[in-house]
């Protein structure tokens, strides 16, 4: 068995990170899957009791969702229309036993290419906030998560906040997931869109896909070619099988081929897109 | 380790403990290990099943995902706390018990947290919230409706029957004679059983599918721990080191010896101390792997020249099946219609939630196992054979077994318990891990199948072929099973006069294909079922009445030249499904007419027949029924319950041939030193078979007690303060108890049955009897199909089932909604891949949200062999249920699947071909 620290403050997390390597643990939701049936002999830094971790805070021009905040906080936080998205991907983590312990900040560590809050981070143009004993830095989510299993958090650092521009007032978001059950499914596609109406058009817009790519990709030539689109009949038919391909090069495995994969986020890409021309009171 | 563990201070039920473990220790083990709460039960240890969930501060977690060290504080709520310090049940633990909520029990304790959290919140849920709320808990037994019933009827004031009066037990919906121990998490299971003291195994197994080996020198290992009591090789395996299910087939190694036949392969034990053996990694050990190509697939296993699997089996042929009647050249010459086609099926993993565990220890020169099983005699015969022991000098001591679906019917920690336990002459557990379960245990078979049918125009059957294939794996296991049963049964349950079936048992270096619910019979009426949709379709006739003008009625002769003289009750359960299908059918199609969306609705019908017990070989029950100086009766139940009711119906047969109430009984399950052998859980044998023999136990027992006392057939007889007290007309006897010798197990009079289903061998064209009985059953299966996605989802099934006599109406009901469950991820979205899937997210099994409604309509054709008329149920509950989908796919879209699972992307591509889009 290795050490197992749970300090009370940032410091000294921080702290021991200068000094050593350590796993960080926070709700257990990844770490103890990837060790079923050996010996659990690492280093461990459990932040669960660092305080001032967790819980969503007004910071101004964005939401300050704390490292330690789970997927159960999210949805219980009174939110503007533009988490609703992240939210439906809250209730789709696993049971509401994994919703109850794993953090939002702890599926981004983890890097799944099929994690499921990564899409809607991104779609919200979040960015993630990390601090070490040198200093601290932001990233965004699109380049903080850089590979399968793979961030750009340094061995020292510690992830403290998500951070989420807040938007106005009439944007809304969606998220769809693809999977072959109901409950406890790893996606074989995902879908999340944010949408700020202007005027009867698309006016910013972020769409991004998971689960086809080591890491979740933003449809930026999509997101370019819709915006200032009117929210009509003929939004979803803008959306080209193209728009998708270029981007994404999905493989095959157990749950469905690449070729699938790409036609399948086409149509849940148009989905999420008539959902949410609707909920911006759009007739698409 | 670096730093000295503090102790911790837990919340626990509402008492202060304090433990002791490592602080990153999972609270499941904690609580399970330190402080004895084994309710908490561990399924997979990844967040993946459930079984652990527990309260932290009011609030579902897995036990299994969270550092004690976070629990520090914090209130944790197990299942021991539901009910009331006296032991008085909560409602929520009595609903479950009145609506049989609980099957194995294995995932109860979890259920019933996950309820609380959401009860405590809300206590007037509707089924929406319980199917989210529970949701993160996985089921394999119940199909789950049955939890969401008792959950939504938390406040209900039904009555769970315990008391049924005399002679009115049979047909009753008693609550589980041992229900109450699997909701308030007393159980014990495999995991839960071992002696203190017990060292633990772990086993270290192949990553190879086909490889060779070498074995180096230990000696730095052991001498590097000292906890480390011993490695196990081959070498240590005293009696024969090959063991199987048939006599012919003792291939199985308990050890590999220098070469390994799949991936998942037992190689080397080592025992010693939990820690000890835990932190000793494979690679860790001096064994030099030769990997060669393995044999992957039928195709090639069958290829001219393909390497073989074992030694004496050329061309990789286990064994081949065959049944041949009538003029088959003839039958399809006369035919109208004809209809052929191929269809494919993949590894099925049973995914029972309690992985296979149990414990063993030296008496002297006898071992005593307690084990999870299916079949703790055949166990007890095997482990003599690997030990060289006498079967006496053996004792299996069934633990509950926390589902089993034919997985458990082969042998798994038995062998390698006995080989450590009698080294080493201390107790030895050994529970393996989810991925262990996942890798090494049997496997459904893989099918590929080419069938063709004929039918004259006005749809009268005249021909059936069949071939199968089937992936029977490295070892034979009960291969020989499904390749003799699936050409009895290929036909389905219908009338043909011209039939020629074979089937086929391949090895590959896959794990061993085994007994998994339906032995192979699912995977054929998959095929038989989407022929007769296609002969239906050629001649114009309603699918669903096809299969009534071919229904195998009474007086028909079988496939095997058998005629049915009785409970043949086909035709009674479509009969009984029409109005039902009539109106989904019409529902769908109306749906579809007005349909502008991607969104089509079917209707499909699958039907079954099922042989219940061995297939044309001697299958006895013996069964007893014992009455101590006391008056108590115990009931001597061999027949192992693992969730499908044989501790309660055998109660509720014995109390009716004894004429006495079904509450007095003590049941002792499957002790082979206590109860007569009873055969093995398998092959939907338990309720017929046994059932037949605990009737005829109770009735000699009855008899001799009618006899001593000198009363008459119809005297009414009660237990009780050490006598019998008989009323006959108006006269009272006693018969005196006290004045009685009792026998070693301390009864004074004791009444035993037996019985064995008459069969007949068959001949070289595979003509004969056999079975002795047959299940039949009838299922309609509604879908809503995405047609631009793929995705199927069930929207109702309504299950027709000819069970003889239901026993138990609830438990029926609980087999029947279990069935469906696993048919539904058989058709849906179960596919074991080797190597890939050896998890539960990964291995995709149904969940809250896949099941839909279930009606169940239980039609009772008398079986005169059978107890009270029943047969058996297990088995035919699954078998209808994913040909149904299947046609239902069929009838919303036109597209026939020919490969399960239809997950989404093959739906997709089979839509695609047929030119449905894109």
């Amino acid at each position: 068995m290795g050490t197992y620290l749970r300090p009370k403050s940032l410091d000294d997390a921080l702290e021991a990170l200068r000094a050593s390597p350590w796993v960080i643990l926070a709700g257990g939701t990844d770490f103890y899957p990837a060790r079923v049936g050996r010996a659990l002999d690492e280093d461990v830094l459990d932040i669960t009791a660092v305080d001032g971790l967790r819980g969503i805070d007004d910071a101004g021009d964005h939401w300050r969702i704390g490292a330690l905040t789970t997927w159960t906080d999210l949805l219980e936080a009174p939110l503007p229309a533009s988490f609703d998205g992240l939210k439906r991907a809250a209730r789709e983590v696993g049971g509401v036993q994994i919703q109850n312990a794993g953090t939002l900040a702890g599926n981004l560590c983890n890097a799944s290419p099929a994690a499921d809050g990564v899409p809607p981070l991104m779609a919200l143009d979040a960015s993630v906030e990390l601090a070490s004993a040198d200093g601290r830095r932001v990233v965004p989510v699109d380049r903080f998560v850089t590979g399968n299993r793979q961030t750009q958090r340094g061995p020292n650092e510690v992830v403290t906040a998500i951070r989420v521009p807040k938007r106005p007032d009439a944007t809304v978001s969606t998220f769809l997931k693809l999977g072959s059950r109901t409950y406890l499914v790893i996606s074989i596609v995902m879908v999340a869109i944010t949408l700020e109406p202007a005027d009867g058009t698309v006016g910013r817009i972020g769409i991004s896909v998971g689960a086809c790519s080591p890491v979740a990709q933003r449809l930026t030539r999509l997101e370019n070619d819709l915006t200032g689109a009117p929210l009509d009949n003929d939004l979803i038919g803008r959306v080209k099988a193209d728009h998708i391909d270029a981007v994404l090069a999905p493989i095959d495995d157990i749950r469905g081929s690449g070729a699938y994969r790409q036609e399948a986020a086409l149509v849940l890409v148009r989905r999420a897109l008539s959902e949410v021309a609707a909920l911006a009171g759009g007739s698409a | 380790m670096n730093v000295t563990v503090q102790p911790l201070e837990l919340r626990v039920n509402g008492k202060a403990v304090t433990v002791h473990a490592g602080p990153a220790t999972r609270l499941a083990d904690v609580l399970r290990g330190e402080l004895g709460l084994t309710g908490t039960k561990i399924g997979c240890d990844a967040g993946d099943c459930g079984a652990c969930t527990v309260l932290v501060d009011g609030r579902q977690q897995c036990a299994c995902l969270m550092p004690v060290g976070q629990a520090a504080g914090r209130a944790i709520t197990t299942v021991e706390a539901l009910a009331a310090e006296d032991g008085t049940l909560s409602a929520l633990q009595d609903a479950f018990l009145r609506h049989g909520a609980a099957q194995c029990g294995i995932c109860t304790p979890g259920m019933l947290m996950a309820a609380r959290d959401l009860l405590d919140r809300d206590a007037g849920p509707d089924e929406a919230q319980v199917l989210d709320a529970l949701g993160g808990v996985l089921c394999r037994c119940t199909g789950y409706r049955k939890i969401v019933e008792a959950v939504l009827d938390v406040a209900g004031t039904a009555p769970a029957l315990a008391r049924i009066a005399n002679g009115r037990a049979v047909g009753a919906r008693l609550a589980r004679t041992d229900g109450v121990a699997k909701v308030d998490g007393t159980e014990a299971f495999g995991a839960d059983a071992a002696p203190p003291d017990a060292l633990t195994l772990r086993v270290v197994r192949s990553p190879h599918a086909r490889a060779c080996f070498s074995l180096g020198d230990f000696g730095p290992i052991e001498a590097r721990y000292p906890g480390l009591a011993a490695i196990l090789t081959w070498r240590d395996v005293p009696g024969s080191n090959a063991y199987g299910i048939y006599p012919v087939g003792k291939d199985q190694p308990v050890l590999a010896m220098d070469r390994v036949r799949y991936r998942g392969e037992a190689v080397v034990a080592l025992v010693g101390d939990a820690q000890t053996v835990g932190s000793i990694a494979d690679d860790m050990l001096p064994i030099d792997w030769f990997p060669e190509e393995p044999v992957t697939g039928m195709a090639a296993a069958a290829r001219e020249g393909a390497p073989q699997v074992l030694d004496d089996k050329p061309g990789n042929i286990l064994t081949q099946g065959f049944v041949k009647k009538g003029d088959i050249e003839a039958g399809f010459a006369e035919a109208a219609f004809v209809a052929e086609g191929s269809w494919t099926t993949r590894f099925v993993e049973h995914a029972y939630i309690e992985p296979e565990a149990g414990w063993a220890r030296r008496v002297g020169d006898r071992l005593e196992i307690g084990v999870s099983t299916q079949t703790p005699y055949m166990d007890r015969d095997e482990v003599a054979h690997v030990m060289g022991l006498d079967k006496e000098q053996v004792r299996i001591m069934p633990t509950a077994c926390g589902g089993g679906f034919g997985g458990k019917l082969d042998m798994s920690v038995q062998p390698l318990l006995a080989v450590a336990a009698w080294k080493l002459g201390v107790p030895v557990r050994y529970v393996y891990t989810r991925p262990e379960s996942m890798a090494a245990s049997t496997k459904r078979h893989p099918a590929e199948m080419t069938a063709k049918a004929g039918c004259s125009a006005d749809g009268r059957l005249t021909a059936f072929q069949f071939h199968g294939d089937f992936d029977t794996g490295a070892y034979a296991s009960w291969g020989p099973t499904v390749a003799d049963r699936v050409p009895v049964h290929a036909t389905g349950p219908f009338h043909v006069p011209n039939v020629l079936n074979t089937s086929r048992a391949l090895h590959t270096n896959a794990p061993p294909s085994g007994a998994f619910r339906g032995f192979g019979v699912p995977q054929a009426a998959i095929a038989h079922e989407a022929l007769y949709d296609d002969l239906a379709e050629q001649c114009g006739i309603d699918p669903l009445e096809f299969r009534l003008i071919n229904a195998l009625r009474a007086g028909q002769p079988t496939a095997t030249g058998q005629v049915l003289e009785a409970s043949a009750g086909l035709a009674a359960c479509l009969e009984a499904l029409k109005p039902r299908w009539q109106a989904l059918r019409a529902e769908a199609e109306a749906f579809n007419s007005l349909a502008n969306g991607p969104f089509r609705r079917g209707v499909g019908v699958g039907c079954m027949w099922y042989g219940c017990g061995n297939t044309s070989m001697s299958n006895p029950s013996t069964m007893r029924i014992g009455v101590d100086r006391a008056g108590r009766l115990t009931l001597y139940n061999g027949a192992v319950d693992m969730g499908q009711g044989p501790n309660t119906i055998m109660v509720q047969i014995a109390a009716d041939a004894l004429g006495v109430p079904a509450e007095g009984f003590r049941v002792i399950m499957g002790d082979t030193d206590l109860t007569p052998d009873a055969g093995k859980s398998s092959a939907s044998r338990q309720t017929f078979v046994s059932g037949k023999a605990v009737q005829l136990a109770g009735e000699d027992l009855r008899g001799q007690i009618l006899r001593r006392a000198n009363v008459g057939p119809d005297a009414v007889i009660a237990f009780g303060d050490g006598v019998v007290r008989l009323t006959d007309g108006g006269s009272e006897h006693i018969l005196d108890l006290r004045d009685l010798d009792p026998d070693d197990r301390g009864n004074v009079l004791s009444g035993e049955g037996t019985f064995d289903p008459p069969t007949a061998p068959l001949d070289e064209n595979g003509q004969g009897i056999p079975y002795a009985t047959y299940g039949f059953a009838a299922q309609i299966a509604a879908v809503s199909v995405d047609t631009e996605l793929g995705v199927v989802k069930a929207t109702r099934i309504v299950a027709a089932h000819d069970v003889g006599k239901a026993v138990n109406p609830t438990l029926v009901e609980g087999q029947i909604h279990g069935g469906i469950a696993q048919g539904l991820g058989l058709a849906l979205m179960e596919e074991y891949v080797p190597g890939r899937t050896e998890n539960l997210h990964d291995y995709l099994i149904p969940t809250f949200g896949d099941i839909p409604p279930i009606e169940t309509i239980i039609v009772e054709d008398a079986e005169p062999l059978g107890p009270y008329g029943a047969k058996g149920i297990g088995e035919p509950a699954l078998i209808p249920t994913a040909p149904a989908i299947f046609g239902a796919i069929r009838h919303a879209t036109g597209v026939v699947m020919r490969d399960a699972p239809a997950i989404p992307s093959r739906v997709r591509a089979a839509l695609r071909a047929a030119g449905w889009g894109g």
